[in-house]
């Protein structure tokens, strides 16, 4: 399954916290995100709306709107640099180039005033070297890989002339054209059908195969995620809870949340409707000011009382699946959180 | 198996055009967006039916037309025998209150300017000043219910003097099926009241519908485009696409054994939870988008992306077969007479 362990790592996120400054308080979107990307492989990020899969992916490339928001600390290492220390000149060489995305909703993200092939143009001109006419030539072939009918006569129409599939194709010849490395998907099939949600992942997956992009996939759908990725990182309340090889992580779910996301999702290949659906009780917390224990331990089924006190550490339970709960943690661990919270009550 | 149920909604050859119209103070008609053109299917007490289906297809539409929130172009709704699109205000009024709506949206369905209180008892007050209910309730009885749907519903009744903006998505919903409940209603219509929820909270949401369906014996008809969704909660299952029904099936029948290759497309491009699973499922991939509903069609209507058409197809409309018992679809390849597809 792991044939990405020796590979080469491609981009690296080290600790990364990305705050936002509200009236109400410090917002901790992201806090103390880590994970590694190969050339090549597919990544999953999985987690409710609000527990910071896409603030993690803005950050990557440094689009979080400041102020508010803040990337108060971490690393991203792209290809031996630090994403976050490089200058807005440098920056516009990797984005677009080397890193692209795809965002959840196609009619928003392309410019409804500008026919498509204005858009994709001025894309590839900016990276390369090109004439006009090259660069059209390129966008054509582009759209023809997408699976765009007659592109040479559709890249003249504008945004609104497509459907939300075929827009998501141009989104993707778009994000494509410059060959990046590396390929960013902000659930890139949420607001489409299955039917075409399908034809969109089946194209990704193409892709991924083909130029040897790495992907991102950032969505809630378990099912997405199983037929897509690699890697799955599970994320709670701004932090990654449990990160494993798809098929692992799928059959022995370490962490409670992991446990029961994927029990909570109605199953077509073993339903059965006797039974309740297991859901989490609960409602996912608010990040702001969150006092330092684990943070589902109000909906978790397992909780013991050290998680009321203390985040739980990562451990390491094999070389490619990590889990940060408590009840992974040895004894002796969890006794010296007791005792030391117990020496300060007294 | 359920012969003897009781038919409680029946809807016959429902037709839902909307009028496209050209030119700003002489308005001209164009033509007309076939949102639901001609279906009809019966709905049994104490079920629930599930209708999916691509968007655009008309799920949603369905559903309006048979709260009466759009006067249906051609077609009958009975409800208890009663025809509710020839009805008179006063008939309508009267039925209405054993019809109920969930919507989809629990951001955009709640009034933010009315209290959870307000909202819940709106209904109650009206059928009241009126004289509808069975008796003149008092203040206090009211009030009382309103207790009794918010505890039903899980909701704290603490809480009914707050207005909407204070509760999550997953707890509006909540006050949107109590508002629903509120008048005891015999069917309840719900509109993609999951859509919009993150996994946890829908699985909520979902024990929570069939737990009252249980308990009140309340007839639901339960739209959504997630299939596993519709597998988990229905009885019979109605498979739409571009305002026709292209099989209707008990549930289990359906998800085993889908007939119509539009109900196998779409089984087959819904993502499963098991990575084993998924890798090696051959996936039947449509190809191109759903076509728009304003002409008319003379052949049927998944004729463009069927993979399994022959030259028959384009120009007859399939009437719906019976293959089983519990299951119709509409698709030529069932006939008896064969119509060249063995030729394939």
């Amino acid at each position: 399954m792991n044939d990405f362990l020796n590979d080469k790592v491609l981009l690296e996120v080290k600790e990364l916290q990305t705050y936002f400054k509200t009236d109400a308080g410090i917002l901790k979107a992201v806090d103390g995100v880590s994970f590694v990307v190969h050339e090549g492989e597919t990544i999953g990020l999985v987690g409710e709306s609000g527990s910071g899969k896409s603030v993690t992916n803005l950050s990557i490339m440094r689009l979080i709107p400041s102020p508010p928001g803040k990337i108060v600390g971490g690393k991203v290492i792209f290809e031996g640099n630090d994403i976050l220390s490089l200058s807005e000149k440098e920056l516009r060489e990797i984005r677009g180039d080397k890193i692209s995305m795809i965002f959840q909703d196609p009619m928003t993200s392309l410019n409804p005033f500008l026919r498509i092939s204005t858009q994709m143009i001025e894309t590839i001109r900016l990276h390369q070297h090109k004439s006009k006419a090259e660069a059209r030539a390129k966008a054509i072939k582009m759209l023809a890989e997408v699976g765009i009918p007659s592109p040479e006569k559709r890249i003249d129409c504008y945004p609104h002339q497509f459907s939300g599939g075929m827009r998501q194709r141009v989104m993707i010849a778009m994000a494509l054209s410059c060959n990046a490395q590396l390929l960013i998907a902000d659930e890139p099939t949420t607001a489409l059908d299955v039917t075409i949600q399908a034809q969109i992942l089946e194209l990704i997956q193409k892709i991924n195969k083909k130029y040897k992009t790495a992907v991102i996939l950032i969505t809630h759908d378990l099912g997405v995620v199983a037929g897509m990725c690699d890697n799955v990182c599970v994320m709670y309340a701004g932090k990654i809870v449990e990160q494993a090889p798809t098929d692992e992580l799928f059959e022995t779910p370490l962490h409670p949340y992991t446990k029961g996301l994927i029990a909570s999702v109605p199953r077509m290949d073993e339903a059965d409707k006797s039974k309740k659906l297991f859901s989490i009780e609960g409602q996912p917390p608010n990040v702001i000011d969150l006092p330092p224990c684990c943070p589902f331990h109000p909906r978790c089924k397992e909780k013991m009382d050290v998680c009321l006190r203390c985040y739980p550490p990562l451990k390491q339970i094999s070389a490619t699946h990590t889990c940060a709960c408590w009840r992974q943690a040895e004894q002796s661990e969890i006794d010296a959180v007791m005792n030391k919270k117990l020496e300060g009550a007294n | 198996m359920s012969e003897e149920k009781k038919v409680i909604l029946r809807v016959k050859d429902l037709k839902q055009h909307f009028p496209i119209d050209k030119g700003g103070i002489f308005k001209k008609n164009i033509g007309y967006i076939r949102a639901v053109d001609g279906i009809s299917f019966d709905v049994r007490e104490g079920e629930t039916l599930g209708i999916v289906g691509e968007s655009g297809c008309g799920k949603s539409t369905t559903i309006r037309s048979i709260a009466q929130l759009y006067k249906p172009t051609a077609g009958e709704v009975y409800f208890n025998d009663v025809n509710l699109c020839t009805a008179d205000e006063a008939t309508l009024l009267k039925e209405r209150r054993n019809i109920q709506m969930i919507f989809q949206d629990p951001y955009a369905s709640l009034d933010p300017r009315m209290t959870v209180f307000s909202i819940i008892s709106e209904a109650l007050t009206i059928y009241n000043k009126r004289n509808l209910l069975d008796h003149k309730w008092t203040k206090e009885e009211i009030e009382e219910r309103v207790d009794e749907l918010m505890e039903k519903v899980g909701i704290n009744k603490a809480f009914k003097n707050r207005y909407p903006h204070e509760f999550s998505g997953g707890q509006r919903q909540r006050i949107g099926i109590a508002r629903a409940l509120a008048l005891s209603p015999k069917i309840i219509l719900a509109d993609e009241p999951v859509s919009a929820l993150d996994v946890s909270i829908q699985a909520q949401i979902l024990n929570l519908i069939n737990q009252l369906r249980d308990e009140y014996g309340i007839t639901f008809i339960f739209i959504a485009h997630d299939l596993a969704v519709i597998q988990h909660i229905s009885n019979r299952v109605v498979v739409m696409y571009l305002g026709k029904i292209m099989e209707i099936s008990a549930s289990e029948d359906l998800y085993h054994n889908p007939k119509h290759p539009y109900t196998q497309a779409l089984l087959s491009a819904a993502p499963i939870p098991n990575p084993k699973l998924e890798r090696e499922r051959q996936r039947i991939i449509l190809t191109g988008d759903v076509p728009s509903p304003d002409q008319e069609r003379f052949g049927c209507y998944f004729y463009e992306r069927c993979s399994k058409k022959c030259a028959f197809c384009k120009d007859h409309i399939p009437p719906m077969f019976k293959v089983g018992e519990d299951h119709e679809v509409a698709c030529w390849m069932y006939d008896e007479v064969d119509h060249g597809f063995k030729a394939n």
